[in-house]
C-alpha cells in the first residue's frame, strides 16, 4: 500500500460515484468505499453517475485486492408494489461479496436480515436514527452493526448515544451538510417532484436553471428562484435548503449558508465520543475531489495518530461557496 | 362507505388558552372520527400544554372521538426520549408513532403511524403491522398511483392522507424561527408562538415559498384534496388527515364532511374552502407525482 | 494536482493573434480526436444515456472560437465555430480553456470550478451533469487521444504531442494530461 499504516480504530469511509473514482479513493489512502448502484435504488441517482452490475463486481475486486472495503448503499425506499428492483439489489450486494449494505427503509431492512442474513447490515442516515433507542431498536431486530448518525447531532450528542448502543457509528467529517434530519426531508419534491427518498435526488440537476441576467446570475430550481449573485461572486448549486429567502424583515440563508462541513480538527473529540467511522460525502463529485479529499483526511487522521498537528486549510477550494462549517457538532449551530 | 375524518395533531405553537379553546369545540362540534392531540414538533411547548391533555382526551372521548397522544417528531434529549412514557400513561388512548424511536416502549400496544415516518411500501406497513400498527398515515409525498398499489398489499391496515394544511416538509435539530429573529434556540423566547399557522418563507422574487414553524419546515400552501376524494376511496384509502390552522377548523372539517359524504360537489366544496380562507394558496401536486406546490384538477 | 490555485488564462494578446487563423484545420483535428474518444471509451454512451444526443456548446472564454460537440453513439460529431451567436445548442459550457482541458483530465473538479464561478452552465444542467459524470469516468489524456486519432502515425506523434504539451504546461500552467496516480 502507498499511503502510511492504518489505524485499527478509525476507518476512513470514502464516496465514489464512478470505477475512476474508487480507484482514486483506494490509492489515496481510503479504508473503505462506498458506492451504489445506477438507478434509483441508490440515494446519489445522478446522471452519469454509479456503477453498472459489472462494474460493481469489477471495483470490489479491485478494492480488495487493495485492502480496502466497499459499502453499497441500497438507501432510498422500495416503490409499493415493485419491491423487486430493491430486492433483486439487496441479492447482487450479497452475491458480490460487498463488505456490507447500508439501508434505510424498514421493509427492506427486514427483507434483508431475514434473505440474507449472512450479509452485513448497516444503517443508512436515510433512516434518521438520531437517538439510542431508534439505533437499539434497528440493532436488536436486525442484527444491524454499524449506524450512519444524522449530521444534525453534537459531540457531546454523539458520545453520549455511544455510551448507550452496542452498534458502530459512523459520522460525517466532510462535504456537503444536510441541514434537516435526513430521509425526512420532502422540500426537493415539494419544488420539482422528485424527492430523495423516492427518486435518490435531491434539488435534481433536471429541475436547475441558471439565467444570466445584465449584473447577476439567478439560479432556479423548479419553478422557484434559489439564489441571485453578482457576475464573479462565488454560486453554490440551486440545493434547496441553501438558498436565499425572505421571512419576516430578514433577507438570508435561512435555513442554512451554503457552506461544506469540514470536521478534520474535530476527529480526537469525535474519536474519544466513540465513533468508529468517519465518512466523507461526495458520491457525485469528481474523482479529483475524491483523490484531495481523501488524501487530507488520510492525512488528518495519520497526523492525529501520531499525535502531530492536524494539517488544516487543504480543501476550501473543493467546497460549497469556498467555506467551510464544522456544522452542527457544535451546539451554537441550533 | 365515506371516508372518515381525522383531525391530525396541532403542529403550530399556540397559548394554552387557545389550545384549551380550541379542544374544546373539536369535542363539542367538529364532525370527525378520530382526534390527535400532543407535542410533535418542539419540546420546549410541552410545560406549556402537557396539562392540558388529561381533560381533553377526557371530553374528546365523552363526545365520542377516538383519541391519539402524538408522540414527538425528533426526540434527542432524555428527557425527550421519555416523553413517550407520559403518552403511555394516559389510559384508554391510542399512541401516534412519529419517531421510529419510541417503538421498544409500546411494549405491543396498539399504535398509529404519522405521515412524518417514511411508510412508502408493503413491507414497510407489514413489518409495523407485525409491531402493533393499527393505522397509518402516508407520508405527504405519496403519490396515488403508489397508494393505488399499496392499499391492496397492507393486509387490512386502515391508510389515510393528509388531505388539509400546511404540509410538513421537514424536521430539524435547527430552529428556523429563532434563526430568523436572531436568537439562539436555547434561549428562544418562544418566538415561533407568534405565527400561529407559521411564518411564511419568500423567494428572492417575492414569491410564496415555504413557512417555517420552529424546527420544523412547511409548505407555504396549504394541502387540499376536496377534488381528489373520489379517487382517494376508490384507491382504498379510508380516511382524510386535518391539520389544524388558525381559520374556523370546525367549518373545515364540515366541507371536507359535505364532499366525503357526497353531499356538496367537489368544485363546490373547494370553493367554500377558498372562501373560508381566502388568504390561502391551495396545492395537491404531490398526489399526481408532479411538484408538491401545484394545484391541479382531482383525480379520476 | 489540487485545484486550489488560480485558473491560467490564455494571454488576451496571444488569444487575438489566433483571429485570423483558419478554422478548417481546427474542425478537422476536433472531429478526429472526438471520435476516436468516443471510440476508445465507449463506456462513457452508457452514463450518458439520453444525453449523448445532446449538442453541448464548449465555449473556450480565453480564445476566439467554440466547439459544438454532439457525443452521439457511432456518429460523434464537432463543429468549431468563431462565436455562439447562432448556433443552436442544449447546454453551454463555458470557461477559460485551462479549466476545461482541466476538467476533462480530471485536474479539477467540476463542482468546485462551477462554485468558483471559473465555469458557467447554461441549458440542460442534467446533461452537462451527465456528460462532466462521463467524461470523468473515462479517464481521457487528451495528448493520447490526438495521438490516437492519428491511427498508425499514434507512436510519433504521441511523443512529440507529449513533448508539445510539456512545453504547453510549463509556459501556461494549463493540465495538459491526466494527472497520473501512484497504483501499488
Amino acid at each position: 500500500m502507498t499511503v502510511g499504516k492504518r489505524l485499527d480504530k478509525v476507518e476512513l469511509v470514502c464516496p465514489a460515484g464512478t470505477p475512476a473514482a474508487l480507484r482514486a479513493a483506494v490509492n489515496a489512502g481510503a479504508d473503505t468505499v462506498y458506492c451504489g448502484f445506477a438507478d434509483e435504488t441508490n440515494a446519489r441517482n445522478f446522471p452519469g453517475l454509479n456503477f453498472s452490475r459489472k462494474e460493481m463486481s469489477e471495483s470490489i475486486a479491485f478494492a480488495h485486492g487493495h485492502g480496502a472495503k466497499v459499502l453499497v448503499a441500497v438507501n432510498t425506499f422500495p416503490r409499493a408494489g415493485r419491491p423487486e428492483l430493491w430486492h433483486q439489489a439487496v441479492a447482487d450486494v450479497a452475491a458480490m461479496k460487498a463488505d456490507a449494505i447500508i439501508v434505510a427503509d424498514l421493509g427492506l431492512l427486514a427483507y434483508a436480515a431475514e434473505k440474507h442474513p449472512e450479509l452485513r447490515l448497516h444503517l443508512s442516515v436515510q433512516a434518521a436514527a438520531a437517538n439510542p433507542d431508534g439505533i437499539n431498536f434497528y440493532v436488536e431486530r436486525f442484527r444491524v452493526r454499524r449506524v450512519v448518525l444524522p449530521r444534525v447531532l453534537t459531540v457531546s450528542e454523539i458520545a453520549a448515544i455511544n455510551r448507550e448502543i452496542d452498534c458502530e457509528t459512523e459520522v460525517f467529517v466532510y462535504g456537503g451538510l444536510c441541514v434537516m434530519a435526513e430521509g425526512r426531508c420532502s422540500l426537493s419534491s415539494y419544488a420539482t417532484g422528485l424527492s430523495p427518498n423516492m427518486n435518490g435526488v435531491c434539488s435534481p440537476p433536471g429541475a436547475v436553471a441558471y439565467v444570466e441576467k445584465e449584473r447577476e446570475l439567478v439560479s432556479r430550481l423548479g419553478d422557484f428562484t434559489i439564489n441571485r449573485a453578482g457576475k464573479g461572486s462565488p454560486m453554490p448549486y440551486p440545493t434547496l435548503c441553501k438558498g436565499r429567502f425572505c421571512a419576516g424583515k430578514v433577507t438570508s440563508h435561512i435555513f442554512e449558508d451554503p457552506a461544506s462541513l469540514d470536521a478534520s480538527e474535530l476527529i480526537p473529540q469525535l474519536i474519544a465520543a466513540g465513533a468508529t467511522a468517519f465518512k466523507i460525502e461526495g458520491r457525485q463529485r469528481s474523482r479529483s475531489y475524491t483523490d484531495a479529499v481523501v488524501r487530507a483526511f488520510r492525512a488528518a487522521v495519520d497526523a492525529v495518530a501520531t499525535g502531530a498537528p492536524i494539517p488544516t486549510g487543504m480543501l476550501a477550494s473543493l467546497s460549497e461557496g469556498g467555506s467551510t462549517t464544522r456544522g452542527a457538532y457544535q451546539k451554537t449551530w441550533r | 362507505m365515506p371516508l372518515s375524518l381525522t383531525l391530525g395533531p396541532l403542529l403550530f405553537n399556540w397559548s394554552p388558552d387557545r389550545w384549551r379553546d380550541f379542544y374544546a369545540r373539536v369535542a363539542d362540534e367538529m364532525p370527525v372520527e378520530r382526534v390527535f392531540i400532543g407535542e410533535v414538533v418542539c419540546s420546549k411547548r410541552l410545560p406549556f400544554i402537557a396539562d392540558l391533555f388529561a381533560p381533553a382526551v377526557e371530553r374528546l372521548t365523552r363526545a365520542g372521538k377516538q383519541v391519539f397522544m402524538s408522540s414527538l417528531a425528533l426526540p434527542t434529549l432524555k428527557r425527550e426520549r421519555n416523553q413517550v412514557e407520559d403518552l403511555l400513561a394516559v389510559p384508554d388512548v391510542g399512541i401516534e408513532v412519529n419517531d421510529l424511536s419510541v417503538l421498544p416502549f409500546l411494549k405491543g400496544r396498539p399504535f398509529a403511524v404519522s405521515p412524518l415516518i417514511n411508510v412508502y411500501n408493503e413491507g414497510t406497513v407489514a413489518y409495523l403491522k407485525s409491531l402493533g400498527a393499527v393505522h397509518v398515515c402516508l407520508p405527504p409525498e405519496l403519490p396515488l398511483d403508489s397508494i393505488r398499489a399499496l392499499a391492496p398489499l397492507v393486509d387490512g391496515v386502515p391508510l389515510e392522507v393528509f388531505a388539509f394544511g400546511r404540509v410538513p416538509l421537514a424536521i430539524s435539530a435547527r430552529c428556523y424561527h429563532a434563526r430568523i429573529h436572531d436568537l439562539s434556540k436555547d434561549s428562544c423566547q418562544f418566538i415561533c408562538g407568534q405565527d400561529p399557522d407559521g411564518l411564511p418563507v419568500d423567494t428572492l422574487d417575492r414569491e410564496h415559498f415555504l413557512a417555517v414553524n420552529g424546527v420544523q419546515t412547511m409548505s407555504y400552501t396549504h394541502a387540499d384534496l376536496l377534488g381528489d376524494i373520489a379517487a382517494l376511496a376508490a384507491a382504498g384509502v379510508s380516511s382524510l388527515r386535518l391539520s389544524p390552522h388558525a381559520c374556523d377548523m370546525v367549518m373545515v372539517a364540515q366541507i371536507f364532511r359535505d364532499a366525503a359524504d357526497g353531499v356538496c360537489a367537489p368544485q363546490d366544496a373547494q370553493r367554500r374552502l377558498a372562501a373560508e380562507i381566502p388568504q390561502a394558496q391551495f396545492s395537491n401536486g404531490f398526489l399526481h407525482g408532479k411538484p408538491g406546490w401545484k394545484m391541479l384538477a382531482g383525480a379520476d | 494536482m489540487s485545484s486550489s490555485a488560480p485558473i491560467p488564462l490564455i494571454p488576451a494578446a496571444f488569444g487575438f493573434g489566433l483571429r485570423p487563423l483558419p478554422l478548417a484545420p481546427l474542425a478537422l483535428a476536433i472531429d478526429l480526436v472526438v471520435r476516436s474518444v468516443a471510440r476508445r471509451h465507449d463506456g462513457m454512451f452508457g452514463r450518458l444515456g439520453p444525453h449523448s444526443d445532446k449538442r453541448f456548446l464548449i465555449d473556450p472564454t480565453d480564445l476566439p472560437f467554440v466547439f459544438v460537440i454532439t457525443p452521439h453513439i457511432g456518429n460523434p460529431s464537432a463543429s468549431v465555430a468563431r462565436s455562439a451567436e447562432g448556433l443552436d445548442f442544449d447546454a453551454r459550457i463555458a470557461g477559460p480553456i485551462a479549466a476545461l482541458v482541466g476538467l476533462v483530465h480530471g485536474a479539477y473538479d467540476g463542482d468546485a470550478l462551477f462554485f468558483s464561478r471559473d465555469l458557467v452552465v447554461e441549458g440542460d444542467v442534467e446533461a452537462v451533469l451527465a456528460l462532466r459524470n462521463a467524461l470523468d469516468d473515462a479517464e481521457i489524456d487528451l495528448v493520447e487521444e490526438a495521438a490516437a486519432a492519428l491511427g498508425p502515425l499514434a507512436s510519433p506523434a504521441q511523443q512529440v504531442g507529449k513533448v508539445a504539451a510539456r512545453w504547453i504546461e510549463w509556459m501556461t500552467g494549463m493540465a495538459m494530461s491526466r494527472p497520473r496516480v501512484h497504483h501499488s
